[in-house]
């Protein structure tokens, strides 16, 4: 059992209908999560990163295939997986009327907790998640940042083996995104917990989670690690600037055979994409050099994962996220909330 | 950073009626018991009733003040849970919009227990407003017999039950159309209260809407209510009013538990 996948999805599948048309949200989707992971599901708005996770926190059935999450069916044993897990979801944890202390003591009865269990872990969390202070104000009195890590305090009171976290910083400041991060960062230094995350956002994929699942219009289209994914789709882009035309035109066969990549040429300049720039930067200058080309500029610029996103879609992620935000993912993000999706218009959301 | 002792081995929780309902009720009356002054701040209305309403009782029917009291009293606490608890699924349906009800969908508590814990929190507001009215009348002439009071409590928090899980229901169906709760809940309300004999008898009122509020489990339970309050503990109207409140309450419950089931 410890050796096994903490998650393992086959075939997960689910269909809404849609004003009348049926729409499929999540396509097959396969894989496996080992224990101590931290993956991110990447993708644009109604990619259907929310609905994968809504199946395997057992809060919608899919509409075929199945998983297993911490070692338990999520469609005939949805009581062990909930025992086992941490969700925090998009939206408030807390309820606005209740005091965020209330709350902790609150989820710890949910899961077993003794009282006085429930009460010192709630006081380690207020402490460690800075919420001394605040914790006898109701959640409606917190700012954004003190309820989102509310909520993550609420996700771990029962220090689960796995946490599922969905958008966990859309909506916070920098400076609160950063320290969220600590906490997830340090939970799993401490604990070896597994972290399954979605999020819209590049640069914490991208610097955070060592494996990122790239996900768009349902299915996973990508999954490696974030340095391998750029290296073997995107590559860092390297430019070098010359005295003149002429000289460009003549350092592009000396970079190409050096590359062994297509080069272009933009006036005085030469632009190429190769998997290791780094190395390539300062080789380059100096074969260039030899070759009496006087290099005046040269940059190197790394390639980010939106790269890996246009090269896999032909969008960068903010254009596929405008482009289905107006229409369809929200509807079906709507409907995966909602399981008589029919009536939904996803308008009002 | 202190906060995480270790990851505990397998002893995760198993779901447990008993437990989970005592769970989610405990949740729910937290926040009466951190701030009591909501209680007494939704009384204005039926305190409004009393004070505004009886008098004009009183000048049409010349009966004293005292008989007055005594028929509209016990009418005016089934308006108090009719409104109260007719209500509280918007409390759930905001928990939904905000996100903690999906926060307890996916703790491990039993469906059942999600809506029997908070149906049951009810009785709490019911059976201090109740009293509350009803000790506020009594200077005025209102007489108290107390089994009458106690049975008719909890004639009252049975009642309450199932209104309270109908309201959950209504909410767990329209989900986030807030619009859509109000405006069934109010449609519904109205006629109920009115159709009751709640605030004016129905003796005088055409034959139709004598016939239509016979078939009103509202009304049964206000007749009951008034012949507890009597004393009348043997009259045929309190058995007749216990049959409308648990058949609602059971009914109530079997309806929010599968709305509840199929809730994400």
């Amino acid at each position: 059992m410890a050796n096994e996948p903490i998650i393992e999805a086959q075939g997960l599948t689910k269909r809404f209908t849609v004003k009348g048309k049926t729409v499929e949200a999540v396509t097959d989707l396969t894989f496996q999560v080992e224990r101590g992971e931290l993956v991110a599901f990447l993708g644009p708005n109604g990619a259907g990163k929310s609905t994968s996770l809504r199946m395997l926190t057992t809060l919608i059935p899919p509409t075929s295939g199945t998983a297993k999450v911490v070692g338990y069916d999520i469609l005939n044993r949805p009581a062990d997986v909930r025992a086992r897990i941490g969700y925090v979801g998009q939206l408030t944890s807390g309820s606005f009327s209740q005091r965020a202390h209330d709350e902790l003591l609150s989820q710890g009865a949910f899961y077993g907790m003794s009282k006085s269990a429930a009460k010192k872990r709630a006081d380690e969390l207020v402490e460690s998640l800075d919420l001394s202070g605040f914790a006898t104000r109701t959640v409606q009195q917190l700012s954004g940042g003190q309820k989102r890590r509310l909520d993550i305090a609420l996700g771990l009171m029962h220090a689960p083996p796995l946490l599922f976290l969905d958008e966990p910083s859309t909506g916070l400041d920098p400076q609160s995104r950063a320290n969220l991060w600590q906490h997830i960062l340090e939970l799993r230094r401490s604990h070896g917990t597994t972290v399954f995350l979605t999020t819209h956002y590049l640069e914490e994929a991208d610097r955070y989670a060592e494996r990122v699942m790239v996900m768009d219009r349902g299915r996973v289209i990508a999954d490696d690690t974030a340095a391998r994914l750029k290296a073997d789709l995107a590559g860092d882009v390297l430019t070098f600037g010359f005295e003149s035309e002429a000289d460009a035109a003549a350092a592009v066969p000396v970079v190409q055979r050096l590359a062994a990549r297509e080069v272009g040429r933009d006036a005085a300049s030469i632009t190429v994409t190769a998997s290791e720039g780094d190395a390539l930067l300062p080789a380059a200058v100096r074969a260039l050099d030899a070759a009496g080309l006087t290099v005046r500029t040269a940059t190197g610029v790394p390639p980010t994962l939106d790269d890996v996103f246009l090269a896999l879609t032909g969008r960068t992620l903010r254009e596929a996220g405008e482009g289905q935000s107006e229409g369809e993912g929200d509807a079906v993000d709507a409907a995966s909330r909602d399981d008589d999706a029919v009536l939904t218009t996803g308008v009002e959301r | 950073m202190t906060a995480q002792t270790e990851t505990r081995p397998d002893t995760a929780v198993r779901p447990n009626a008993a437990r989970d309902t005592w769970n989610v009720l405990t949740r729910e009356l937290r926040p009466v018991v951190r701030d009591p002054f909501t209680l007494i701040f939704s009384l204005v209305q039926p305190l409004v009733f009393l004070g505004l309403f009886a008098p004009l009782l009183v000048g049409s029917s010349g009966a004293p003040v005292g008989e007055t009291l005594q028929w509209f009293v016990p009418g005016v606490l089934v308006m108090i849970v009719l409104f109260g608890t007719g209500a509280t699924g918007s409390n759930l349906q905001y928990e939904m919009m905000t996100g903690s009800h999906e926060r307890t969908l996916v703790a491990p508590l039993g469906r059942s227990s999600l809506l029997v814990g908070r149906a049951l929190k009810e009785i709490a507001p019911i059976v201090v407003q109740a009293l509350v009215i009803v000790l506020i009348a009594w200077p005025f002439g209102f007489t108290i017999n107390v089994p009458g009071l106690v049975i008719g409590l909890a004639l009252l928090a049975v009642f309450g039950i199932g209104l309270g899980a109908l309201s959950y229901t209504l909410a767990l169906k329209t989900k986030d159309r807030e619009w859509l709760f109000w405006g069934v809940q109010q449609t519904l309300i109205f006629p109920l209260l009115i159709l009751s004999g709640m605030l004016l008898p129905l003796d005088e009122g055409p034959a139709w809407m004598r016939a239509v509020s016979t078939v009103n489990p509202v009304n049964w339970v206000v007749q009951a209510e008034r012949a507890l309050f009597a004393g009348d503990l043997g009259d045929i109207t309190v058995l007749w009013g216990w049959v409308a409140a648990v058949v609602l309450a059971v009914v109530g419950l079997a309806v929010g538990i599968r709305a509840m089931r199929k809730s994400s």
